[in-house]
């Protein structure tokens, strides 16, 4: 199964810092979330793409992790050469990383 | 218990301005917020400040304010109550904003209107005493910024803001404020909530934390066919937040306009940009939203109640804009089912032209649009992999290359290179661009507060 399946995301920007956020539809798949989506994974999906730390801040009381991604963005908004600059679609491709 | 309705009028310096009329007219509205402000924005303002000490505020600032006064005028003849506006289209200029108002209302005879400029973000000229600090992006000092330094403006809190409403401001037009400070002043005016009641100031910081993206909160940046539906996404209505006394509320938007306020849209905007949802840094207080709950009253109404926040830390982080580089860029297509063989030897054709040519560049990179550009090889091969049949090879390509230069010059290597594709490369390339961008970029000091002075002035029409 993929990660769409059971959760949403949407994706911000800090300077140089992608944060992601991972939403169970269901808040009874809030604890598979909590199991299966650990920073560790995060990292090695996004592998090459970032250079930085990856935090997970878990928010139960809305069934949420949020993913916090250090140097995600080709040295921030301004200066990247990325055609998606603020990374906004860096949460899609998250959704699609198997549970 | 009483409830403030607070709006909001715009998420980004360029958003449409039809939903935020519509909020003025229909929305029964105690206040509107118009957030305008990028990070940069502000440092592109006094560059243009320099240059006409009139100048420096938001751009589009005539194009919202005609509408805006317009929709007063039209309040005032069928004596109906308006809004009061809030705003950091100031940007550079926050002074200079709000003569342009008066004279705007005067031309309206918008008879008594008060406009309250707030300033004192502005550290642009005292910048000598801080160049020993610690850029926050680099760890760096700020005195090993290399471009030549243009702005310095420090995210003031709601102080101005409160005093420019507890003047009688209609209008208050800021420059650089913490985004959620602009719904924060009108909470902390209205309620005569104490600077250090910081459970109420975190709660008023989360409203303001889902009003300043505008329609993210009701159904934009969210819809995915098939996986979340948003009705009639053309139509996207910007939010109201029905706050009380303690800081909790309803969000909501106008019937009759599009989008969803769900659970679901607001989760993802309370998340939106917040790096620990335990400490999220204003200048007002260290909110906490880790502890948020988030309900369904009734249909596009969702309860939001239970943010906290503790004392702010002191300081204003402050964000210095300095001319960095620059970005020479050029994209040309290819198609066919042999498109990125062909894009791939466009491709090989521009490395070996820019060695030719000795291009200086700190970083090239080359992207194939439509197979690899957003998340490179790894994952976009993954994801082809495990994804259904229909995901198959690309018949069009579009090749991207963008150089980061020390010279315009420079970058304009980049961009001719790929033009010349047309003659000089593979068959069938077509649709060739160039471009050149001047980068400013940012670097954030934390200033302590106590060396900003905040000030306000009132011009009365």
């Amino acid at each position: 199964m993929k990660l769409k399946e059971i959760a949403h995301s949407r994706t911000g920007d800090k300077g140089n810092v992608s944060v992601i956020s991972v939403i169970a539809y269901d808040p009874a798949d809030y604890a598979l979330l909590e199991e299966k989506i650990t920073a560790e994974r995060v990292a090695s999906w996004f592998g090459e793409l970032v250079h930085g730390e990856v935090t997970r801040y878990e928010i139960p009381s809305i069934a949420a992790l949020n993913f916090e991604l250090k140097a995600a963005l080709g040295g921030g908004v301004t200066r990247s050469l990325a055609l998606d600059m603020h990374g906004k679609s860096l949460g899609s491709a998250l959704l699609e990383m198997e549970v | 218990m009483r409830t403030i309705r607070i709006g909001s009028g715009a998420g980004y310096g360029g958003d449409r301005i039809e939903p935020a009329i519509d909020l003025i007219r229909r929305g029964d509205l105690d206040y509107i917020i118009f957030e305008c402000l990028a990070e940069r924005t502000v440092s592109i303002a006094q560059t243009r400040r320099r240059q006409n000490p009139e100048l420096g505020y938001n751009d589009l600032f005539d194009y919202r304010f005609t509408r805006i006064l317009d929709a007063l005028v039209d309040l005032r003849a069928e004596t109906k109550r308006a809004p009061r506006i809030v705003t950091n289209m100031g940007a550079a200029n926050p002074t200079a904003a709000a003569k342009r108002c008066l004279a705007m209302a005067r031309e309206r005879d918008l008879t008594g209107l008060k406009i309250v400029c707030v300033t004192g973000d502005d550290k642009t000229d005292e910048l000598d005493h801080y160049l020993g600090m610690t850029t926050i992006e680099t760890g760096a000092p700020l005195s090993d910024i290399d471009g030549e330094v243009l702005s310095a403006n420090g995210y003031i809190g709601c102080a101005g803001i409160v005093e420019a409403l507890d003047r009688g401001a209609d209008i208050v037009i800021t420059g650089r404020v913490a985004d959620p400070s602009l719904a924060l002043g009108p909470l902390v005016h209205e309620f005569g909530w104490s600077m250090d009641d910081y459970t109420r100031l975190g709660r008023g910081t989360w409203v303001g934390h889902l009003l300043e993206c505008a329609g993210q909160v009701c159904g934009g940046y969210f819809a995915d066919p098939g996986h979340k539906e948003v009705p009639d996404l053309w139509n996207l209505g910007f939010p109201i937040i029905e706050v009380d006394e303690e800081g909790n509320g309803v969000i909501t938007k106008l019937p009759g306009t599009g989008g969803l306020v769900s659970v679901a849209t607001v989760q993802e905007q309370t998340l939106y940009e917040i790096q620990n949802p335990h400490t999220y840094f204003t200048p007002d207080v260290v909110a906490d939203f880790s502890q948020v709950r988030i309900e369904q009253e009734a249909e596009n109404r969702v309860k939001i109640h239970g943010a906290d926040g503790a004392a702010p830390n002191g300081f204003f982080k402050t964000s210095v804009g300095y001319h960095d580089c620059f970005i020479g860029e050029g994209q040309i297509s290819y198609g066919g089912e042999n498109a990125l063989a062909k894009a791939e030897l466009a491709r090989d054709v521009l490395e070996h032209r820019f060695e030719i040519i000795g291009l200086e560049a700190e970083e090239v990179r080359f992207d194939y649009i439509g197979f690899n550009s957003l998340y490179g090889d790894a994952i976009s091969h993954a994801i082809r992999e495990t994804s259904g049949p229909g995901v198959g090879a690309p018949i069009e390509i579009r090749l991207r290359v963008a150089a980061r230069t020390k010279t315009a010059e420079m970058a304009h290597e980049v961009g001719r290179e790929v033009e010349a594709l047309y003659t000089n490369g593979p068959a069938g390339g077509g649709g060739a661009t160039a471009s050149v961008r001047d980068i400013i970029s940012i670097a954030s000091i934390l200033i302590p507060s106590s060396d900003f002075t905040i000030g306000v002035e009132l011009l009365e029409a």
